[in-house]
């Protein structure tokens, strides 16, 4: 990769994630997302050894039901000088993180502190069933014919991609086994018991042709949050830093949101946009990256996601699944090492960005050797975003 | 019996679209000044950036682009009909012009009118005007080819 204006651009190994925090994750957990918020930051903060009263920066998701100010009441956070949220769900993880050291490379906040907490594990929570019947939004050209929730979405791309590529259901079964192994070595992990065989992915009910039961994530309650701090700040704390060296957000010309099917090249997903504004400053390529923690919603945005970020070329996404190649540690790219939304836990991507510092920091249930670069993924399929990290 | 979801039927951008489907029409938006097709519908042209548009007839005509077959569990007005096809189809006028539909026996069919499992991609397709609730909805029924 070309590395023009690396040495002018503000971001670059400007800072680092210290401190990692998380609950454990379940269904029907009693603590509220905001209880859950304010554990897993405190856990964060203590990771790193730095007081509640040195935070003065605050980054979320939009899709947080509790705000800034309630998270500073309860953790006894100081006197905050920035705050911001990023929106579009799943899309948001890596980009509220690169806003972060946004902020800290800028001189707005030395203290940031990063999280996503989320009850989703109950069915009233399910925001596709409480939607009006007269709908305003995008979703008024897709809902009413039944196109009804994200795995129904995701399906309709899918099924082009397969026509388009002669990717299989094996393919995607690939990827759902190649996490399920990875949780299997997880304590945190939902799916930690629990092995999937190739035979009973293919059993698997539908849920939404060609989609099955294993190709969608699990519905979890959980929460986890991540300290950015700047370079200088992070040598003398006591955990070993992952440097952000580079992190992006991304929308393609002519973006539907979940539904893109309305432009040119609907299987160019957000994915291409990101990975430009990632690779562009970036001392590292593709080829670099020792591990990934790609956004897995559901299994065939894996395939569309090695596609967009450059691990193969177009249409070769399902082929680079062969031979176990997502698999820890002999795969050609372990991907989703903790087990990622599908195994692990499905807290809109954060529990990814964790796993992607445990990969720099040497302590991941699936420690891939040597791992001196680590990149992190958004939601495929919204607009999102990703973050490279670099020991 | 339970109710299906419906698009909003007063918003000026689109109420001339619902209006066409209720006459048996498919329109389409164009912009006057660049010629483009744009869908969904928008204020303004991607191209000039002007505003003027017009809501033009197309043919009805298209392909299927891709199916999947949604299976419960759904809202209670679809389960009742699951498993069932949901199409996206691709108009004749322009390869970008996709809608979201259903491919049904005749207009007034139920959404699993059509063995899901028949609809193929490339298929040809016809709209039709489906009455639900209050409102007439495209979807699509098989062309002999």
């Amino acid at each position: 990769m070309t590395n023009q204006g690396a040495d002018v651009n503000p971001l670059k190994d400007r800072t680092a994630i210290v401190g990692i925090g998380q609950t454990r994750f379940g269904k029907g957990l009693e603590d509220s997302e905001l209880s859950l918020a304010c554990q897993a930051i405190s856990a964060a903060l203590d990771d790193c050894g730095i007081a509640p009263s040195e935070v003065d920066g605050l980054a979320s998701y939009t899709l947080e039901p509790f705000r800034e100010v309630e998270v500073a009441r309860s953790v006894g956070l100081g006197d905050i000088t920035w705050f911001s949220q990023v929106g579009y769900g799943g899309g948001a993880g890596c980009g509220v993180v690169t806003q972060a050291a946004m902020a800290v490379s800028t001189g707005q906040a030395e203290v940031v502190v990063a999280w996503r907490a989320r009850k989703r594990a109950s069915k009233a929570s399910r925001p596709w069933a409480n939607v009006a019947q007269r709908i305003e939004d995008n979703g008024q050209w897709s809902r009413p014919w039944g196109l009804l929730r994200p795995v129904d979405e995701i399906a309709i791309l899918t099924r082009r991609y397969m026509h388009e590529y002669g990717a299989t259901r094996d393919h995607l079964a690939n990827v759902a086994i190649a996490f399920r192994k990875h949780a299997n070595n997880n304590p945190a992990a939902t799916m930690y018991e629990r092995t999937l065989s190739r035979e009973e992915y293919m059993n698997g009910r539908w849920i939404s042709e060609p989609l099955c039961l294993f190709d969608n994530c699990l519905e979890t309650d959980g929460a986890l949050a991540a300290v950015i701090v700047s370079a200088e700040r992070a040598k003398d704390l006591r955990q070993v830093p992952a440097y952000i060296h580079a992190g992006a957000q991304g929308i393609p010309p002519q973006h539907n949101t979940m539904t893109n099917y309305f432009n040119d090249d609907p299987l160019m997903g957000p994915s291409w946009a990101a990975a430009k504004g990632l690779w562009r400053y970036a001392d590292l390529g593709p080829a670099d990256v020792k591990v990934a923690q790609l956004y897995d919603a559901f299994s065939p945005l894996i395939p569309l996601s090695l596609e967009g970020y450059g691990f193969c070329a177009r249409g070769e996404g399902a082929a680079f699944t062969e031979d176990g190649a997502l698999e820890w540690p002999h795969g050609r790219l372990p991907t989703n090492t903790a087990g990622g939304g599908m195994s692990e836990a499905y807290v809109h991507g954060f529990n990814l960005v964790l796993e992607g510092v445990r990969q720099i920091r040497g302590t991941s249930p699936n420690q891939v050797a040597d791992a001196d670069v680590s990149l992190v993924t958004s939601g495929e399929g919204v607009p999102t975003s990703a973050l490279l990290l670099r020991k | 019996m339970s109710e299906f979801l419906l698009p909003v039927d007063d918003d000026p951008l689109t109420q001339p679209f619902w209006e066409a489907c209720a006459r048996g029409e498919l329109r389409m938006q164009r912009f006057t000044a660049s010629g483009r097709y744009c869908w969904p519908p928008r204020p303004m042209d991607p191209v000039s950036r002007t505003l003027e548009y017009e809501w033009v007839p197309v043919s009805g005509l298209g392909t299927v682009w891709s199916v999947a077959i949604p299976h419960p569990p759904l809202l209670p007005a679809y389960t009742d009909l699951a498993p069932y096809n949901v199409v996206v189809v691709q108009l004749d006028e322009d390869p970008a012009l996709r809608m979201v539909g259903n491919v049904v026996a005749a207009a007034d069919a139920p959404l699993n009118s059509i063995d899901p499992h028949a609809v193929e991609i490339g298929q040809r397709v016809r709209a039709v005007f489906s009455p639900v609730g209050d409102m007439f909805l495209p979807r699509w029924v098989p062309v002999d080819t």
